[in-house]
Order: C-alpha cells, then sequence, then structure tokens
C-alpha cells in the first residue's frame, strides 16, 4: 500500500467533497420542508390529505433509494418536457438533488409526525383557548417544541444521507466517492484511494454521530 | 448452615454494607428487617453471590462464597430465591417455569422434572394454572409459583427477598401461609420482609439493619420483648411499622 | 423525446434468446431474494452474538462489539462493498487470490462479496437492536436465572435471549426488509438483481416508465408480502398475558 499518491490529488477529492456536501445539504433542507409538508397532511382531519401522504411515505419506504435516484435520472427529462412542452437540459446533478428530496421526504415525514404527536393535548387546547387558529397553534407552538425534541432524529437521518449520497456513483456523478475511485485508478492506486474515503466517511459520520449522542443528553436531561 | 462473616461491600465510594457478622442455623428461620436503603436486600444478594461484596467471606454450607475456585452456579442451584418482583419466567408455561432449571441445571428428565414440578404446583394450590403463561395469572399466584420454582431445585436454605412488598394487600396473606407451611416443616429460611406478624409467628431470629449495618442481630422473643433494652433506632422502627 | 407507452412490453421478447422482458424480472427478484436472504442469515447469527456481547460484563468482550458497530455503522454501503469486492481479494494469498479471481465465475465472486457486504453492514444494525431488547428487560430476570443456578451462557440462552426476540421483531423486520433495498447496489459491481434488470429493459425497450413502474411494484409488494410474514411470526411467538409491543 502506497498513500503518497493521495496528497497531489486533494484539490480534485475536496471538490467531491464538496458536491457530496451540497446533495446532502440541499436534500436534507427540502427533504425537511417536503417531509414536515407531509406530516402535517398526515396529521389532518382530510381523509383525503392523510391517505395521500400515508401513500407517498409506503411507496418511498419499500423502494430502495438507488432506484429512486436511477428512475429520475432516466425519467426528469421526459417529465419536464410534459410538463413545460419543451426540452429542457437537465444535469444529474439535479435529477439526483430531487430524488434525495422526495425520498428523505418520507423519512423525515416520519419523524416530523412523530415529534408532532409527542407533544401533550394539552398544549394544542391551550393555544386555541388563547384564540389560535390551527395554523398558529402549529406555527407558533407545536412545531417549535417538535422540532427541539426531534433535533437528534432529524440529524442522525442527515447522518445516514450523508453517506448514502455515495449512491449518486451510478449515474456518474463526481461526488466525492467517485473522485476518489477517479483519482485512485488514473494512477494505479485504486485500493490506497478506496481506503482513504473509507477512513473519511468513517471519521465524519463517527464524528458526527457522537456529537448528536451528546447533544441527545442534553436535550433529555 | 450460612456463616456471614465480617462482609463489606461497596458502591464506588459509598459503602452499603459495613462489618456484617450473622449466622443462620440448618432449621432456622430468621427475618431481616430494617428501612430501605438498609442493605437488607443487598445482604441476602450476598449470600448466594448475585451482587458481588470487597471484603469478608460468607460460608454456606461448607463452601465459600469469597473463594474464586467455588463454582457459583453450582452453589445457587442449591439455594433457593424469591425475589420481591417474582420474576417468572414470562415466555414459559408455569410448567416449563418449573421444570426448566430442573432439567437444564440439575440435569434430571423432562418426566421427572415434570411431575416434580406439578407436585410443589399442586402444594401451592395451582394445579390447575400448569398451561397458563404467568401474565394471565395474578400476583399471589406468581409468587406462589415462584416460591414452588425455587423449591424444585431441592434447595437446603430459601431465600426471601421482600415477597410480599409488591403484592397487592388482598394477596399477601396467600403466599404468608405458603412460607409459615415451609417453615414448620424444617426449611432453612432467610426472609428480607416487613411482615412482624411473620415474624412473630415463625421467625426464630429477628435481624435489624440501618445503613448497612446489623443493628440488632437476636431471638424473637427478645425483638419483640422489652423495648427499652433495644437499640433507638430498633425502637424507631418498630414503633413506625407496629402503629398500623 | 416522443415517448410511447406500451404496458404489454413486458411480453414482447427481448431479442435475448427466447426471453421475454418479464422472464428478466423473474430471474433478477430471484437474485434479489438469494442475496437477501443469504446476507440476512450472516446478520441474523453475527449480529445476535455481538449484541449478547455488548451486554456481557465484560469491557474487552463489549468494547470490541461496541467498535465493530461503529465501524460498519459509519462507512456507507457503497464503500463497504467496493471494499469487499475490489480491495479484500487482493489481500487474499496468492493461491486463494488467483482461485478467486481467475477460477472463480464472475457472478460467483460478486455475489460472495456482495453477501458477505450486505451480512456483515446489517449485523451491526442487528446487533443494536439485540442489545436494545436484551436491556429492555426487567434487571431481575438474569438475577432470578442466576439465582437457580444457570451459568452465563444459560442466562441468555433460555431466559433473556427468548424474550428479546419477541420484543425486537418490528424493528427486526424493518432491518430484514431494508436488506432486500439494500441489495440493489449488487447491480453496482454487475449482478443481475431486479434493478439491473429492471435498468436493463428500460434500455433495451425504451419503455423507462413501464419499466421502472413494474419494478416498483415488484418491490412494494415484496415489502407488504414480508411484512405480512413477519406479522403472523410475531403473533405466532407472542406469550399469552403479555402486552406485544407491537400490538394494540
Amino acid at each position: 500500500m502506497d498513500f503518497s499518491g493521495i496528497i497531489p490529488a486533494l484539490p480534485g477529492l475536496w471538490n467531491g467533497m464538496v458536491m457530496t456536501l451540497q446533495l446532502m445539504v440541499m436534500g436534507i433542507v427540502g427533504g425537511i420542508v417536503l417531509g414536515t409538508i407531509l406530516a402535517l397532511m398526515r396529521l389532518s382531519s382530510s381523509k383525503l390529505l392523510s391517505n395521500f401522504a400515508g401513500a407517498y411515505v409506503n411507496y418511498f419506504r419499500s423502494i430502495p433509494l438507488l432506484l429512486v435516484i436511477t428512475w429520475f435520472y432516466l425519467a426528469v427529462p421526459f417529465v419536464l418536457r410534459w410538463i413545460t412542452g419543451e426540452d429542457t437540459p437537465v444535469g444529474a446533478f439535479t435529477s439526483c438533488v430531487v430524488a434525495f428530496m422526495m425520498f428523505e421526504a418520507a423519512y423525515f415525514c416520519e419523524i416530523v409526525r412523530a415529534g408532532v404527536q409527542s407533544i401533550s393535548k394539552g398544549q394544542m387546547g391551550a393555544a386555541q383557548a388563547l384564540g389560535m387558529t390551527y395554523g398558529q397553534t402549529m406555527r407558533l407552538i407545536i412545531l417549535p417544541q417538535a422540532f427541539r425534541k426531534m433535533t437528534p432524529l432529524l440529524l442522525q437521518q442527515s447522518i445516514i444521507l450523508f453517506q448514502d449520497t455515495s449512491l449518486v456513483y451510478t449515474v456518474g456523478l463526481v461526488d466525492f466517492l467517485n473522485s476518489a475511485r477517479a483519482s485512485g485508478d488514473i494512477i494505479g492506486r485504486s485500493n490506497e484511494f478506496l481506503v482513504f474515503a473509507g477512513v473519511v466517511y468513517f471519521v465524519i459520520s463517527f464524528s458526527a454521530s457522537f456529537l448528536v449522542k451528546r447533544l441527545q443528553k442534553r436535550i433529555t436531561v | 448452615m450460612i456463616s456471614i462473616k465480617n462482609v463489606n461491600k461497596w458502591y464506588g465510594d459509598f459503602q452499603v454494607l459495613t462489618d456484617c457478622n450473622t449466622e443462620v442455623k440448618k432449621g432456622e428461620v430468621v427475618v431481616v428487617c430494617g428501612p430501605s436503603g438498609s442493605g437488607k436486600s443487598t445482604l441476602i444478594k450476598c449470600v448466594n453471590a448475585l451482587e458481588p461484596f470487597q471484603k469478608g467471606d460468607i460460608i454456606v454450607d461448607g463452601t465459600s462464597i469469597a473463594d474464586p475456585k467455588t463454582n457459583l452456579p453450582k452453589l445457587r442451584s442449591r439455594v433457593g430465591m424469591v425475589f420481591q418482583h417474582f420474576e417468572l419466567f414470562p415466555h414459559l408455561t408455569i410448567t416449563e417455569n418449573l421444570t426448566i432449571a430442573q432439567r437444564k441445571v440439575l440435569g434430571r428428565s423432562e418426566a421427572e422434572a415434570t411431575k416434580k414440578g406439578l407436585a410443589l404446583l399442586e402444594r401451592v394450590g395451582l394445579s390447575a394454572h400448569a398451561k397458563k403463561h404467568p401474565g394471565q395469572l395474578s400476583g399471589g399466584q406468581q409468587q406462589r409459583v415462584a416460591i414452588a420454582r425455587a423449591l424444585s431445585m431441592d434447595p437446603i436454605v430459601m431465600l426471601f427477598d421482600e415477597p410480599t412488598s409488591a403484592l397487592d394487600p388482598e394477596m399477601v396473606s396467600e403466599v404468608l401461609d405458603v412460607m409459615v407451611e415451609l417453615a414448620h416443616e424444617g426449611m432453612t429460611m432467610m426472609c428480607v420482609t416487613h411482615e412482624m406478624g411473620f415474624a412473630r409467628k415463625v421467625a426464630n431470629r429477628v435481624i435489624f439493619m440501618d445503613k448497612g449495618n446489623i443493628i440488632e442481630d437476636c431471638t424473637k422473643e427478645e425483638f419483640f420483648g422489652d423495648q427499652s433494652v433495644r437499640d433507638q433506632r430498633t425502637q424507631h422502627f418498630l414503633s413506625k411499622i407496629l402503629q398500623h | 423525446m416522443n415517448y410511447n407507452w406500451d404496458w404489454g412490453v413486458f411480453f414482447k421478447s427481448t431479442g435475448v434468446g427466447s426471453e421475454t422482458y418479464l422472464d428478466w424480472y423473474i430471474t433478477g427478484l430471484g437474485w434479489t431474494i438469494a442475496i437477501a436472504i443469504a446476507a440476512w442469515i450472516i446478520a441474523l447469527l453475527l449480529g445476535s452474538v455481538l449484541g449478547v456481547m455488548r451486554t456481557v460484563p465484560n469491557r474487552l468482550v463489549s468494547g470490541i462489539a461496541t467498535a465493530y458497530v461503529e465501524l460498519f455503522r459509519n462507512v456507507p454501503l457503497l464503500v463497504q462493498l467496493f471494499i469487499w469486492y475490489f480491495l479484500v481479494p487482493d489481500l487474499l494469498p496468492e493461491n486463494l487470490q488467483e482461485w478467486y479471481k481467475q477460477d472463480l465465475n464472475p457472478t460467483t465472486s460478486a455475489l460472495i462479496s456482495v453477501v458477505v457486504c450486505l451480512g456483515l453492514f446489517t449485523a451491526a444494525r442487528v446487533c443494536e437492536q439485540v442489545r436494545t431488547g436484551i436491556q429492555a428487560l426487567p434487571r431481575g430476570q438474569e438475577a432470578a436465572a442466576r439465582a437457580m443456578g444457570f451459568s452465563l451462557p444459560q442466562v441468555y440462552w433460555n431466559v433473556l435471549l427468548p424474550q428479546a426476540y419477541r420484543i425486537i421483531i418490528p424493528p427486526l423486520t424493518s432491518e430484514f426488509l431494508n436488506v432486500f433495498k439494500n441489495s440493489s447496489v449488487a447491480s453496482l459491481i454487475g449482478l443481475m438483481e431486479l434493478l439491473a434488470q429492471t435498468k436493463q429493459t428500460a434500455e433495451f425497450s425504451a419503455n423507462l416508465f413501464e419499466a421502472f413502474t413494474l419494478a416498483t411494484l415488484i418491490y412494494f409488494t415484496l415489502n407488504m408480502g414480508l411484512m405480512l410474514l413477519m406479522r403472523m411470526v410475531e403473533k405466532k411467538v407472542a406469550v399469552p398475558g403479555l402486552i406485544s409491543v407491537g400490538g394494540k
């Protein structure tokens, strides 16, 4: 094993890491927004909305993420064309971001739903007794408390997403893993670069989950 | 049968048992009482080494607990124990609860173990429940099964760790009745309990503990007799417990 | 970009031999199931051992299990797969390496890699479930079993594990389903499991939406079927008089 080839490759690897982090952040933000909307639909008294959200969650949770990424990569250009009526070029990056957002939304929805349900019914009653509307109660009273409670879970899910972004390998996006694979292949040191990639993923995920655990303790105490 | 010699135990810096010395002779019934946190449950759990201790020794039927060469599982199989929360195995039927240790620990055949188990179940008056699971029985019934389970191992001594304190009041006597009967048959027993009626009825000796120390170790007659010669703490405890 | 919908596409010939596209899906499903079941067996056995190790009162033993879990949980599945597929064979002794790389048919070596990879990856998750299950039991259960003279292995085998497994059937079910979903990474090292067959169908037939819709339906049905199966298992092993965690 000879790891000396890694130093000159670092700028390229860094670019890959930037793409990994971009995918992750956009996936998390979009996933949480969409997931929260879905959670509110699930909890709403409208049968239609709640069934729709239920079906969405069930659907995305029973198929592999890799399938979603592959499918969206192939399908998004078609769908956009049907919507806009003209050829709109979309890169693999956009289709992957959309795939992550929609896939993660199903998981975030369940986290948010559990978080909202963990807030006591009395809070809802108290807010409404003060004259707040349902929307105000959710936005000002319930969701802020729920998000505080579920922060550790949301972060844990984000760490999982950080690891899962490596699946964009399948559509040829040059994220961190793929840039490591490519740099290693060029100089014939693919094993060393693979180990390096593994170590970097490990260090980041391990430290992040360590911090999440500490945060969790602080929240529960 | 049991001799407890100078036993000391710490949880970190906190000393839970201090210089405990006492003896339980064959056929004797000894009641251990004291306020909560006095170390009485810890002491009785030291006797079958469920709780380790750092200093001193306990000799059970000639076998040293502190000796690292002692085969503890073997020793425990000869010492019956009844727990506050029954601790029947909820995934097994009553019959299986009564036979599993006979078969797996003592190596008895299934037929032999079942015969013995059912006979003991009959003795505690629960034959009708043989095929049920513990969760389907009341607390008092579960504790009677737990006593039968301990007896199924033919123990040389029985340890009771607050056997009635987790029970609803109306179920206490059915369990105590079984214990009294056992005492009358000559079983060697060490019982941690607050049931002073039971102590008066069958105990030979009473031990009173406070803050990890054995304060009193005397006959039942002395313990319940003239209070003026007793320790202040004992008087205080007894007055509280006998008020009602 | 004209798109011709054709739901009958699955019954058409692929042009490869006499197979229809549906045959491809059936083959793919077969591979998916084979990979998942094999990996699950490894995960369940190894994960149980590790889970027990994490609860044993011995720092070294529980430390080893903890290190295993951290290692396998914090490296992406795909990186692990590449390590098993590309790197590990290079580390084998020479004669074994030759056999693995040259004598073995490429499908078999890819299959071994993915099964080992998924098995060890999932074992870390099973370990955490088993540990949680054991630690959820009342402390008195262990004491009671030891008081009756059971040795430590007997305590686990007869008293703790039978109860712990019953508690963790629901989370174990979702890990079981995850193995099926995760097995799709096998498509990235050339195994023709369900996702790979779907991709191939999409490319050959140009009926992209139909191809992926069918794949989705198969995964969905598989998921539902396995969930029902596990519910039946849960009911079957439920103990009368005990409130099961999954029940109402």
